[in-house]
């Protein structure tokens, strides 16, 4: 539904988006992820048709969006940043007005406007005028317009931002189950919530992508990923880390002893076999007729992928 | 194709419209308008004094300088807003080509203002009160006033689209439209003539509202009258449309 190539981005001499390809499905949600000011809002502007690319092609549904704006922006749902909403309006009235902008007519706006207020929670609030809601309201009431033609393709930015961690819930849930039929993609800071929702995770840094595949594939690249740890008591620790390293799977060995207790983490040989280790460790455990209360394969955690891969901002001022 | 831009021009004409009529910013328009324009009818013009049932001098000769600043005051937010609040963005990535959300926005505007200009109506019926006024002339005035309001209101609209700041897009749009006055006004152009020559003075006059408006004031329709306000406002907008453009760094 959404193929972007070789997408670029300057402002002045500044390259936001430096030669961005990717692609989603209907049926794929990919997690944008990046630190700040990495392109991934600039992206999500050329993607909508709000921002021209200097150089590369967007297509959504097959259509350019450059060539042939009004085909493809009907296909697309967008929350922009900001989730910006004519604050003159009351809800109701703003999501008939984008419901009337999207091609709806008549009994059908109501239809919508009552479908997505459902959706996200805004029945309370529907007479009210929306420079009088609060932020996380005001954030609903934008997500409820971009949702409100029942679109092909969404592009969320930020969807979860300013919500309460019930609504925070509530709306990826929402997002996993549109899912099931649509291409989304949406942008976040949180880490556990592209876990917890995609199919697919892309981290974007200075404007690259230097990150694509799915949530499992990234956690695996993390350091220490694939380590198996162990805790055995009333063994030395000297034995601990000498039998450990006699496995054949192994490779290093290190162990801390504290409060009765040996703490060991052994690192696979080859990090492309999968449970053998933890086997062989557990195996081990038996024969040797160790009392152990832990042992376990560290999954390696998208925050230390995310912070190797991405440079510090302090590191990026150095070199700019 | 038509009749998509032409629903889409009318759905944004009709949100900025009621955008008008759900603040006070309308009722507060419409009653200084109908106060000045009360005011500078009848205390400054001499409406009673001159002894005649014509609107043309004490009605119409004010509302170029009337429009100078309330045409911008009642414009100045129409894009500025949308850039402020980022708006802009939730608009433009809608199904809507650029130059339809600009025509709708100034439609509604113009259609503001007219509602305003259609409420002096007491004035005309004092004329016919008082004596029986030119009613093609009083007619012309009108469409002529409603003209001048758009071309002001158009300059409006391009300055809007330059600022995410109000008052800074109400000042541009009073010196430009205080400009296209100044320089067709002929207590300036009889002083300009007698150090510049006479074509230099013609041309920019020529750009001045001043001597179209004041034709549809004496009663007089004519087509390049009509053509000059119609270039300004095509001028303007599509100028605005430029202006979005490039702030979307194309």
């Amino acid at each position: 539904m959404i193929t972007v190539e070789n997408l670029v981005k300057e402002f002045g001499p500044k390259k936001a988006v430096n030669n961005v390809t990717f692609s989603v499905q209907r049926g794929e949600i990919l997690g944008f992820l990046g630190p700040n000011g990495a392109g991934k809002s600039t992206t999500m502007r050329m993607l909508t048709g709000f921002f021209p690319p200097t150089s590369g092609k967007v297509t959504i549904g097959g259509h350019d969006i450059a060539e042939n704006p009004i085909a493809a922006k009907k296909l697309i749902g967008y929350l922009p940043e900001a989730a910006p909403c004519y604050s003159d309006m009351t809800v109701r009235g703003f999501l008939a007005f984008c419901a009337e902008m999207r091609g709806l007519s008549g009994r059908a706006i109501d239809d919508a406007v009552n479908r997505v207020a459902g959706l996200c929670f805004l029945e309370s609030v529907l007479h009210q005028s929306v420079d009088t809601l609060s932020k996380g309201y005001r954030h609903r009431t934008c997500f409820a317009q971009s949702i409100i033609h029942d679109p092909e393709v969404l592009v969320l930015d930020e969807p979860t931002d300013g919500l309460d961690p019930n609504q925070k819930h509530e709306v990826r849930q929402l997002i996993k189950r549109m899912g099931e039929k649509k291409a989304i993609i949406f942008s976040t800071h949180i880490l556990e919530e592209v876990e917890a929702v995609c199919s697919r995770a892309m981290i974007i840094d200075r404007g690259t992508v230097v990150a694509n595949g799915t949530p499992s594939e990234l956690k695996a690249k993390a350091e220490g990923a694939g380590s198996v740890t162990l805790r055995v008591f009333g063994t030395a620790a000297e034995t601990v880390k000498s039998r450990l390293s006699s496995l054949m799977v192994a490779g290093k060995v290190s162990v801390s002893s504290g409060n009765n207790a040996v703490n060991a983490r052994v690192f696979p040989r080859d990090k492309n076999v999968n449970g053998e280790l933890a086997k062989a460790v557990a195996e081990l455990t038996v024969k040797e007729g160790w009392k152990f209360d832990e042992l376990h394969t560290e999954e390696g955690r998208l925050d230390d992928v995310f912070r190797a891969i991405t440079l510090p901002d302090t590191v990026k001022a150095r070199n700019d | 194709m038509l009749s998509d831009s032409i629903r889409n021009i009318r759905t944004i004409a009709k949100r900025e419209l009621m955008g008008y009529f759900n603040s006070p910013v309308a009722y507060v328009f419409i009653v200084i308008f109908l106060l000045l324009n009360g005011f500078f009818t009848f205390m400054l013009g001499g409406f009673f004094e001159i002894g005649e049932a014509s609107l043309a001098r004490p009605f119409f000769n004010w509302h170029p300088w009337l429009y100078l600043f309330l045409v911008p005051a009642a414009g100045m937010r129409l894009w500025s807003e949308e850039r402020r609040t980022g708006t802009l963005e939730l608009l433009l990535t809608m199904p809507v080509a650029a130059w339809e959300a600009i025509v709708g926005k100034f439609l509604a505007c113009w259609l503001f203002l007219a509602i305003a200009l259609a409420l002096t109506f007491p004035v005309v019926a004092t004329a016919m009160y008082l004596g029986s006024p030119d009613v093609g002339a009083t007619a012309a005035g009108y469409l002529g006033s409603l003209l001048l309001a758009g071309a002001y209101l158009a300059v409006t609209v391009m300055t809007s689209a330059l600022t995410r700041n109000q008052v800074i897009s109400f000042i541009m749009s009073v010196v430009i439209c205080f400009f296209l006055i100044f320089a067709g006004w002929e207590q300036v152009t009889s002083l300009a003539v007698r150090w510049a020559p006479d074509w230099l003075v013609n041309t920019i006059a020529a750009f001045s509202v001043m001597p179209h408006f004041t034709n549809f004031q004496r009663g007089v329709v004519e087509l390049r009258d009509l053509v000059y306000f119609i270039s300004v406002m095509v001028f303007s907008l599509f100028t605005t449309s430029v202006i979005l453009r490039n702030l979307r760094g194309a």
